[in-house]
């Protein structure tokens, strides 16, 4: 080992840190997506319900993840007394 | 009311099934009673650190199954009284556990123990997943080692959305059993810290067991190495581990061997 080497020493731990932050990231957003869905959900119908009555049956959920981009599409459908109107976002 | 706990990991050979019997021993000697059980069904090995493999005539999957009840099946440790086995079976599989029976032996056992310590397979299967399933807090086995870490992640999610606490809509409660952990190592910056860990994972500390010999020694004995030698290094963080399982505070440190210069000469004796 040179001398320049010696002083210069690297070590390997914060690569391992660095290289699992960045990892587990990434696996958190795919693997915790169901459950961030369902949570998502239950909010958003939450939200909703305390202004109109839906039925929970008419509440389509959807995520889609390519690369890095991260989609979530709720569609639900609200009954208004002059007929289906249907609101999505 | 008794306690269920899980000693999980996801990767193996992290030591699940060394902590199982030592902090199932350690409550034990505390006054607890104390039942460890073995999920890892085809390789069963808690029977073997713990001693009682040549004591096996029923297991978990006799009891499960109905051919045979808790008391022909639990097998009582010879040194600590409070403590009891239930051993996994060696020939049967895995498909062989079924979700009501497991439940069901959960329930008889909880009118009998302080503590029900579930010792889970490696990996995300079935095993794994009966495991937890009905867990009250989990005890999370790592090593200062990426693949360790990340496996535990993937636990802690599982932990979060595949367990009774957590369909409930309840938050299971997780801790970190950090094992062959190197203090010197850590500080020269080959290894990852302890704080490292704890912010990628970010669930709160159980302990730190550090990297010794005298684990291997115990299990060579058949023995938890709380008992084998009580004043080891690894013991002494066992058995401040559970004590922390049972609400005491207990600063946190690393336990070192202290050296005997006279007593390790004379007095070593091959394990």
């Amino acid at each position: 080992m040179s001398v320049l080497k010696f002083f210069t020493r690297r070590t390997s731990a914060p690569a391992a840190r660095e290289r699992l932050q960045l990892l587990l990231a990434h696996e958190r957003a795919v693997f915790g997506r169901t459950d961030l869905v369902a949570q998502l959900k239950d909010e958003i119908l939450a939200v909703i319900a305390k202004h109109i009555a839906i039925d929970p049956e008419k509440v389509r959920i959807k995520t889609d993840t390519r690369d890095t981009l991260a989609t979530l599409e709720v569609d639900i459908e609200i009954r208004t007394p002059n007929g289906g109107l249907k609101l999505a976002g | 009311m008794a306690e269920v706990l899980v000693v999980t990991s996801g990767k193996g050979g992290v030591g699940k099934t060394t902590s199982t019997a030592a902090l199932g021993a350690a409550l034990a000697q505390t006054g607890q009673s104390v039942v460890v059980i073995d999920f890892d069904v085809g390789l069963r090995n808690l029977d073997l650190v713990m001693g009682a493999e040549r004591r096996v005539v029923y297991d978990l999957i006799n009891v499960v199954q109905g051919d045979a009840n808790l008391n022909q099946a639990l097998i009582k440790d010879k040194r600590v009284e409070s403590l009891s086995l239930l051993p996994a079976s060696q020939t049967r599989d895995k498909d062989a556990l079924t979700a009501e029976g497991v439940e069901r032996v959960i329930n008889e056992l909880k009118g009998r123990f302080d503590w029900i310590i579930c010792d889970s397979p490696a990996g995300i299967e079935r095993g794994a997943y009966f495991a937890m399933r009905h867990a009250d807090l989990a005890v999370i086995v790592t090593n200062p080692e990426v693949s360790s870490v990340r496996d535990s992640d993937r636990i802690i999610g599982l932990l979060d959305s595949k367990t009774e606490k957590a369909e409930r809509g309840e938050t299971m409660e997780k801790l970190l059993l950090l094992t062959r952990y190197d203090p010197v190592r850590a500080e020269r910056g080959d290894m990852l810290k302890v704080d490292d860990i704890l912010e990628i994972l970010s669930i709160p500390l159980l302990g730190i067991i550090p990297e010794s010999p005298e684990v291997l020694k115990a299990s060579n004995l058949g023995s938890p190495v709380t008992l084998a030698n009580p004043l080891s290094a690894p013991a002494r963080a066992y058995l401040d581990a559970a004590r922390r399982l049972r609400g005491e505070t207990i600063e946190m440190t690393v336990p070192s061997e202290k050296k005997r210069l006279f007593g390790n000469l004379f007095g070593r004796r091959a394990a």
